[in-house]
C-alpha cells in the first residue's frame, strides 16, 4: 500500500488529501471535504497532466520570441521533455494566434501552437 | 485635439472600458492613450494559461485574452496612440506627450484612469545588505524571460509569494533556473492555491512562511541571501538565520496601484486600496472621471477587471449624453469586521443597472464563517464561507429591487458562527 499526499486547487480552502493505493487502484481518499476535491484527487494519482506554456525563437519577426503552450495538457512527467523540444525548435513570421508551431511535441502527440502573433521585421 | 472620451491606459481595463462605452454608444469618439508600443498592458508577459474562465468559460494565456479585446476594439473602429504617455489628467483635459506630436492636449468630456499598478521595490522593503546586480521584481524578471528571451539568473530565491512570484518560480525552472526557496513573511500565502500547487509542489520548491530576507550579500552580483524565521510581530528571530547561496532575488511584495494622474488631479483616494474612491459607476469624486482595474484597487483574476471597467466604459458614455446628473438617494456601504474595504463605497440608487456587485477583501484568514449584509443594522444576507483569504477578492451580488426601499448603508461584515 501507498500513501499519497496532495493538496487539492479547486477553491482556497487547499484540503489536504491522502490517497491511499494499492499498486494502480484507489483504496482511499480521505482529506477532502467535498465531491471535487475527490475527483481532482483521482485524477492527479491517475494521470496528472499540466499545459506546459513557453516562448519559441521567432526568425525574421518584429519580435524575437512568441508565446506558445501545448494545444493539451501532456502528463506532468513530460514537461521537461516538452520544454527541451520548445527550447531546440524555431519558426518564421509571421505567426498568427493557434498557429501550429510543433505537430507532435516530445513525443506526446501534442502540438505546440502560438499564443501571441507576430508581424515580419 | 478633442475626443468625447479619453481612456488613460490600454491594459485589460482600458481595452474593455473603451469596447463597452462604444457599445453603449457607437457614435462616440473614444481615444485610448497607451504609453508601451502595444496594446494589452501586462496581459503580453503573462503567458501563462488560467485567464478567462469567468469571462469565455476557457481557459487562455494573457497574450490570448487580450487579442480578443483587441480584435473586439478593431471591429468598433475605436482610435489609440502607442508610445503616449499621459502627463496630467484635469476635469476636461488631458496632457500627453510622443515623439511624433510632442506635447498635446486632448480635450474631453470624459477620462476613464486605466494605469493599472506597479510592483513594490526593494527600496520600498527596507531589506538590509549590499547592492549588487542581480535584484529584480518578479515582474521585472518576468518581461525579460517572456518578451526579452533573457535569463535573469541560474540559483534563485525569490521574496514574497503573491502571483507573480510564484508564477516565476516555475517559469525559471522550466527555463533551467534552480529556484531554491520562496520565503513568505506572513504565516499565508497571499497566492492562489492552485498556483502554489503548480508552480512550487510541483517542481518541489520549498514554501517558507514566516520568513524573509535579512541580507542580501555580493559585490557586483548577488552571491548568497539570508534568510530568517520571524514572529508573530514580523521581527526577524534571532538563531534561526540561514544563508542560501544563490545569483538571484526576485521581489513578489505587493503591488501598488499608479495614481499619481489621480492625486495631482485632486481625485479622492481611499487608503485601504490606494485607489481612488468611487460609486456604483466607478466614477471618482471628479465628475466625469473614472477609474477601473489595477489603478482602483488590485485584482488577482483578470475577468473581474473586464468586468468593472466594462461597467467604468458605460457609465462614462452615459456621462458624456446626459446633460446633468439626476439627484438619487445614496447608500454608504461600510465595512463590518474582517472587511478591509469594498468597491463601490457608496451608491446612488437610481444610477444602478440591474446588480450591484460589491467586492471586498478580508484583513486575515477566516475559517468556517459567515459573510453579513446588513441594511441599516438588519441582516439582509448571511452567507456560509469554508474560508475567505485576503488573497482571494469576496464578492456579494445585490439585486436592484432589494435596494428598492434604498437603506441609508450596507455594512458587510464577516460573521463566527
Amino acid at each position: 500500500m501507498e500513501k499519497r499526499e496532495l493538496t487539492c486547487i479547486n477553491c482556497p480552502m487547499g484540503c489536504r488529501i491522502t490517497v491511499t493505493m494499492e499498486g494502480p487502484d484507489i483504496i482511499a481518499v480521505e482529506g477532502n471535504t467535498c465531491k471535487r476535491g475527490f475527483v481532482y484527487a483521482c485524477n492527479e494519482v491517475k494521470s496528472p497532466v499540466r499545459t506546459v506554456t513557453t516562448t519559441i525563437k521567432v526568425t525574421g519577426g518584429a519580435s524575437d520570441r512568441v508565446s506558445c503552450k501545448t494545444k493539451d495538457p501532456v502528463p506532468k512527467d513530460k514537461i521537461f521533455e516538452v520544454m527541451e523540444a520548445i527550447n531546440k525548435a524555431s519558426c518564421k513570421a509571421p505567426v498568427a494566434i493557434g498557429d501550429v508551431l510543433i505537430e507532435d511535441c516530445a513525443g506526446t502527440g501534442i502540438p505546440v501552437v502560438a499564443t501571441k502573433a507576430v508581424g515580419t521585421a | 485635439m478633442k475626443a468625447e472620451i479619453v481612456i488613460v491606459g490600454g491594459g485589460p481595463a482600458g481595452l474593455a472600458a473603451a469596447i463597452s462605452a462604444a457599445k453603449e454608444d457607437n457614435n462616440l469618439n473614444i481615444l485610448i492613450l497607451e504609453r508601451d508600443s502595444e496594446l494589452g498592458g501586462i496581459l503580453n508577459q503573462c503567458i501563462h494559461n488560467g485567464f478567462g474562465l469567468h469571462t469565455f468559460n476557457e481557459e487562455l494565456t494573457g497574450p490570448e485574452y487580450a487579442a480578443r479585446f483587441e480584435a473586439q476594439l478593431d471591429d468598433l473602429g475605436i482610435h489609440y496612440m502607442l508610445d503616449t504617455m499621459v502627463l496630467d489628467v484635469a476635469s476636461s483635459v488631458v496632457t500627453a506627450v510622443n515623439s511624433k506630436e510632442g506635447v498635446f492636449t486632448v480635450e474631453c468630456g470624459a477620462i476613464v484612469l486605466c494605469m493599472g499598478c506597479r510592483e513594490r521595490p526593494r527600496g520600498a522593503l527596507n531589506i538590509p545588505g549590499l547592492r549588487p546586480a542581480g535584484v529584480f521584481t518578479a515582474g521585472t524578471a518576468q518581461r525579460l524571460v517572456n518578451i526579452e528571451g533573457y535569463m535573469p539568473g541560474k540559483e534563485v530565491v525569490i521574496l514574497g509569494s503573491g502571483d507573480i512570484g510564484l508564477i516565476m518560480a516555475r517559469r525559471m525552472t522550466l527555463e533551467g533556473a534552480k529556484v531554491k526557496a520562496v520565503c513568505e513573511l506572513m504565516t499565508y500565502s497571499g497566492g492562489l492555491k492552485r498556483n502554489i500547487v503548480q508552480c512550487l509542489d510541483d517542481f518541489d520548491i520549498p514554501l517558507l512562511l514566516s520568513h524573509t530576507v535579512v541580507d542580501i550579500k555580493g559585490k557586483e552580483r548577488v552571491t548568497s541571501v539570508v534568510i530568517a524565521e520571524v514572529d508573530e510581530r514580523s521581527k526577524p528571530i534571532p538563531g534561526t538565520e540561514q544563508e542560501i547561496t544563490c545569483d538571484t532575488l526576485l521581489l513578489s511584495c505587493g503591488l501598488i496601484p499608479e495614481n499619481e494622474l489621480s492625486r495631482s488631479a485632486g481625485v479622492k483616494i481611499n487608503p485601504a486600496t490606494n485607489g481612488p474612491v468611487v460609486n456604483e459607476s466607478f466614477e471618482t469624486s471628479i465628475p466625469g472621471v473614472f477609474a477601473c482595474g489595477n489603478v482602483l484597487h488590485v485584482h488577482d483574476l483578470v475577468d473581474y477587471v473586464s468586468e468593472e471597467s466594462g461597467r467604468a466604459g458605460r457609465s462614462a458614455a452615459r456621462f458624456v449624453k446626459a446633460s446633468k446628473a439626476e439627484e438619487s438617494p445614496v447608500i454608504n456601504i461600510k465595512n463590518g469586521n474582517g472587511v478591509r474595504y469594498t468597491v463601490p463605497s457608496f451608491v446612488r440608487v437610481n444610477e444602478l443597472e440591474d446588480d450591484l456587485v460589491i467586492r471586498f477583501r478580508s484583513g486575515n484568514v477566516y475559517k468556517d464563517n459567515y459573510i453579513s449584509v446588513l441594511f441599516d443594522g438588519e441582516t439582509k444576507l448571511h452567507r456560509r464561507k469554508p474560508i475567505i483569504t485576503p488573497g482571494e477578492m469576496e464578492q456579494v451580488i445585490l439585486k436592484k429591487a432589494d435596494l428598492a426601499n434604498a437603506p441609508s448603508e450596507i455594512l458587510i461584515e464577516i460573521t463566527e458562527i
